[in-house]
């Protein structure tokens, strides 16, 4: 701790008692804190399609046995992967065919950013994704793995499944772990800066492609 | 129903023909219309501009004379005025610490109505019976609009309308730039927005430009007779109280 | 009519490159930005825009008004525990191995966060876009010694690279249009591919190029903060393009400043303000990228953390029970979008990196209004008053009621010298229109006016400060008789 702690507090302390005691009032909460739909429901899937079609993400719905070549189309002609190392078998087989080079971000030798930007995609999981705003969370899970690796590569592939998707913000933020570094996408990156014009693909992954196993 | 007219210092010194229409419209409906005689101003102006000492004698002096009359409600052919009675003069009151003056200046805006409020909530009648031929825009001011909320109750009465062809204005809900003393501190800036509300007016090639608000009027009109353009500004009022037998011109 | 006159107005010599304060009053440069067809034609385009993303999200959502009511509920609960949930902010976040540093000022901060880069022995940082930074003037503080600030941010890079001023609180360049963009890009950017043209996407994509090296070998970054979350020590920041990612993900050190007010409860209290936030900023049902990090993840991210809470005038609003409620703000810029004296002078004239209805608001009140020759003491009169800010605010502010509070104030700290008249003007009005026989008699010297208009019954001159009024509109004659003139002649019975 460095600075004026305890002048900053003291001033603030001094301001709320020149305006006099405020009375606590409770927070109303009267918005949704859960959607009609249920988590996973073919509803909720269909609701999150639309929505992450809207932010110009490509997407796919699959039954698992589709899983892999699922992956391997959002893949396309990606040259080379990097992978977290908690990624399901038939995730991973995806991964490995067509020849593609397969890259392992393990913990004890991490990339660094110079060779993540020479790889091509990333093949990620994710913790939850909201319908009603088409969004993707991810915590840092084991199929998941550190930030850097969604951030550099240009395409990023999210395998989802079905019971992730909920419905509304306050359903996910219920399902978080504060204390993980945590990512919201909600399709890929993208600008608005230049006359309110919405851009897609700016710094982060130009492509976002998410697989929903249902 | 026993009416008292509000008719606000503007309409009094400077739009009288506003709240002859007022008062016309409401006797042809059959209410008792009456004047608290000493009536002067709400004191918005003062307070708008940062004078609430000022505003205070002014809100003192209107509470009184509308405290003391004897009716049943209030109404004002203004959303802003009617906006200051029931948004300003208990603030007033209150920052002056006179709770007794608070008390009252909320029970007098608790019965004081613009005019498509009286008309629509109070009196339950959109179709007033008026007869008006010309081409008319409206527009729908800040103040009726957010302050009061009066949605599209003016749309209502106006559609209602006989012979009237009534067109929507584009960006209607944008100020017009009026804000009291702001077209004054502000002379530029309100230039500017008024200068787009007249497009926006003459876009729609109207006879008429309407508004619930004389204040608001005087700023579109006083633009557009600048400009030559031939549309005139009619409040809504004058409108409502067309008839056949006694027409308001488009002039 | 002479009360007006000859008042002569008096200078302030203010420091010219003050982030909170300009060097002229609003209405002298509101004036001058007004005189800019081009400036008028993109943010007109602009704002047209955003509004109508805005409402089309916003209109989606059934429980947009209970979402207003517990964003502002919670903001209010904030400021009234605001030591307590600093302190609980400080113990979560420095338990998680960041470190919390606390600024009374600019000042402070500028030399706490240059002391953190000097420790790292860089020379560079990448940043994204704050406006905390901006209100201290970080990036200029940090050039004087002898660092680098790459601004990364799409808009915040065209401002640096056109050498010019932001103009708005979420898109700094909304006063640039594609084809300036353009023009800025291949004269000031290195390595521009030949033949750019004023494509949005082309331009986006120049960008990537200029900036994908730093990225990639920058070792400090400096972030402002969206929310922190006192019960967990979280740090949250909203953004699109995925700079801010790169930024809080790449380097070995991360420094980040808050203003003390950013603070949220709990981490729950994000299920309302990630809703809040998006649809009101951008017009997006949410952001691409929303990061959230609660200290020090081994093996993730930066390993040194660093935050400092800033106050730097914020207790001086604290202090005002109705001031307070501009501390609520989220900078989301809605109110800007919606704002037509914004729309029509851009954020330039407003003098502060607070524009807008909401600047007009913080801005006097972070810097205090020190006379009423202070550039900051014309704020509060830079609104027409309309109420379109307060019903697109995501918390619920009346910067309305708040902007007459505050002029109020500035009036109550003048009185006997406000220029231009008005204090006498004020007063005059005050003594007629408080007495019916004093308010007739003043009608009847309207009369005057109909001599004045003349046989065409309008006026087209008249004096100052009347003036503002004549330069583009006519007053209609005074009518020949009052309405009152009217009721007693017409109502016989009524006289005493």
């Amino acid at each position: 701790m460095t600075g004026s702690r305890e002048a900053v507090l003291g001033r603030i302390r001094a301001a709320l008692a020149t305006a006099g005691p405020v009375a606590a009032q409770p927070v109303p909460r009267e918005y949704d804190r859960r959607g009609a739909l249920a988590p996973g429901s073919p509803e909720a899937i269909e609701l999150l399609v639309d929505r992450l079609i809207d932010y110009r993400a490509e997407v796919q719905v699959v039954a698992p046995a589709e899983v892999t070549a699922a992956v391997a189309r959002a893949l396309g002609d990606a040259a080379s992967v990097v992978v977290p190392r908690g990624l399901p078998d038939d995730v991973l087989a995806a991964c490995e065919q067509d020849g593609r080079q397969v890259v392992g971000d393990l913990s004890e030798i991490p990339l660094t950013a110079a060779q993540l930007d020479g790889i091509d995609a990333v093949v990620t999981g994710a913790r939850v994704a909201i319908a009603l705003s088409g969004t993707i969370v991810l915590d840092g899970g084991p199929d998941q793995g550190r930030r850097a690796i969604t951030l550099v590569p240009d395409l990023h592939v999210i395998v989802l499944r079905a019971d992730q998707v909920v419905q509304t913000v306050p359903e996910a933020i219920a399902l978080l772990d504060p204390t993980a570094p945590l990512t919201m996408i909600s399709g890929p990156s993208a600008t608005s800066d230049i006359e309110l014009q919405r851009v897609e693909g700016v710094h982060g992954p130009r492509t976002l492609r998410v697989v929903i196993v249902g | 129903m026993r009416i008292a007219i509000m008719a606000t210092c503007l309409g009094d010194a400077l739009f009288p023909d506003v709240v002859r229409a007022t008062v016309t419209l409401l006797t042809r409906l059959g209410h008792e219309v009456v004047f608290p005689a000493g009536q002067t101003c709400c004191g918005q102006m003062h307070v708008n501009t940062g004078y609430l000492k000022e505003a205070l004698p002014v809100v003192r002096h209107h509470v009184e004379v509308f405290s003391e009359a004897d009716y049943d409600v209030a109404v004002a052919p203004s959303g802003s005025c009617v906006g200051s009675v029931r948004h300003q003069h208990a603030m007033v009151a209150r920052r002056a610490g006179d709770t007794a003056l608070t008390e009252r200046a909320v029970a007098v805006a608790s019965r004081t109505y613009e005019l498509s409020e009286l008309l629509v909530d109070v009196l339950g009648v959109t179709d007033v019976g008026a007869y008006y031929p010309h081409r008319v825009t409206y527009h729908p001011t800040c103040h009726s609009l957010r302050m009061l909320r009066v949605g599209d109750k003016p749309m209502q009465l106006l559609r209602a309308v006989e012979g009237i062809d009534l067109v929507e204005l584009p960006q209607a809900e944008q100020c017009c730039g009026f804000g009291g003393t702001f077209a004054l501190k502000n002379a530029d800036t309100s230039s500017a927005m008024l200068a787009d509300k007249i497009g926006n007016v003459l876009e729609v090639r109207p006879d008429v430009c309407s508004a619930g608000d004389a204040s608001c009027l005087m700023h579109i009109g006083g633009g557009l007779s600048r400009l030559g353009s031939g549309v005139h500004t009619v409040h809504l009022a004058q409108i409502l109280a067309a008839t056949r037998e006694q027409p308001v011109g488009a002039a | 009519m002479t009360t007006f006159l000859g008042v002569p107005l008096r200078r302030h010599a203010h420091a010219p490159e003050s982030p909170l304060r300009g060097t002229e009053s609003f209405p002298q440069a509101a004036r001058r930005e007004l005189a800019n067809p081009q400036l008028r034609a993109n943010l007109a385009h602009a704002t047209a825009t955003i509004r109508a993303k805005r409402a089309a999200v916003v209109g989606e959502l059934a429980d947009w008004e209970a979402l207003r009511d517990s964003g502002s509920a919670i903001k209010a609960d904030v400021m009234a525990r605001l030591p307590e949930l600093l302190e609980q902010f400080e113990a979560a976040f420095t338990a998680r191995g960041g470190t919390v540093h606390w600024a009374a000022d600019a000042d402070e901060a500028n030399r706490i966060v240059t002391e953190l880069v000097r420790a790292t022995g860089a020379d560079e940082v990448i940043k994204i876009k704050s406006m905390a930074t901006q209100e201290i003037g970080l990036n200029e503080y940090l050039e004087e010694q002898g660092i680098a600030a790459v601004e990364t941010d799409l808009a915040e890079l065209i401002v640096q690279l056109g050498h010019d001023k932001p103009s708005h609180i979420l898109v700094p360049a909304i006063h640039r249009n594609r084809t300036e963009i353009r023009d800025i890009f291949v004269s000031e950017m290195t390595g521009v591919v030949e033949g750019l043209t004023d494509d949005p996407r082309e331009l986006a994509m120049a960008a990537r190029t200029h900036l994908r090296r730093k990225f990639l070998s920058a070792r400090v970054a400096v972030s402002g903060a969206n929310f922190g979350i006192a019960d967990t020590g979280t740090l949250c920041v909203v953004e699109s393009e995925g700079n801010g990612r790169m930024c809080l993900t790449l380097p070995d050190t991360l420094i980040t400043v808050m203003g003390i007010e950013k603070l949220l409860p709990t981490f729950a209290d994000l299920e309302v303000f990630l809703q809040l936030l998006p649809r009101s900023s951008t017009g997006e049902r949410m952001n691409p990228y929303t990061s959230l990090w609660s200290g020090v993840t081994p093996g993730d991210g930066p390993q040194d953390l660093h935050v400092v809470l800033l106050d730097n005038g914020r207790t001086n609003a604290l202090a005002d029970e109705v001031g307070r409620a501009a501390l609520h703000c989220i900078r989301c810029s809605a109110c800007l979008n919606v704002c037509p004296v914004y729309e029509r002078t851009g954020g330039h004239a407003y003098g502060s990196v607070y524009p807008g209805p909401i600047g007009a608001v913080l801005t006097p009140q972070l810097t205090g209004m020190q006379g009423h020759d202070d550039p900051n003491a014309s704020l509060p009169y830079a609104s027409s008053l309309c109420g379109a800010c307060y019903d697109a605010c995501p918390v619920k502010i009346n910067i309305p009621e708040l902007l007459v509070e505050l002029r109020a104030r500035s009036v109550d700290d003048e009185r006997g010298g406000m220029p231009g008249g008005w204090d006498a003007a004020m007063k005059a009005a005050s003594w007629v229109m408080s007495d019916p026989k004093r308010f007739a008699a003043a009608e009847k010297g309207l009369q005057l006016g109909r001599i004045v208009a003349g046989r065409d019954r309008k006026i087209s001159t008249l004096p100052p400060p009347l003036s503002g009024w004549t330069q583009s509109r006519d007053l209609p004659a005074p009518p020949a008789q009052t309405f009152r003139a009217w009721w007693r002649e017409t109502h016989p019975e009524e006289q005493a």
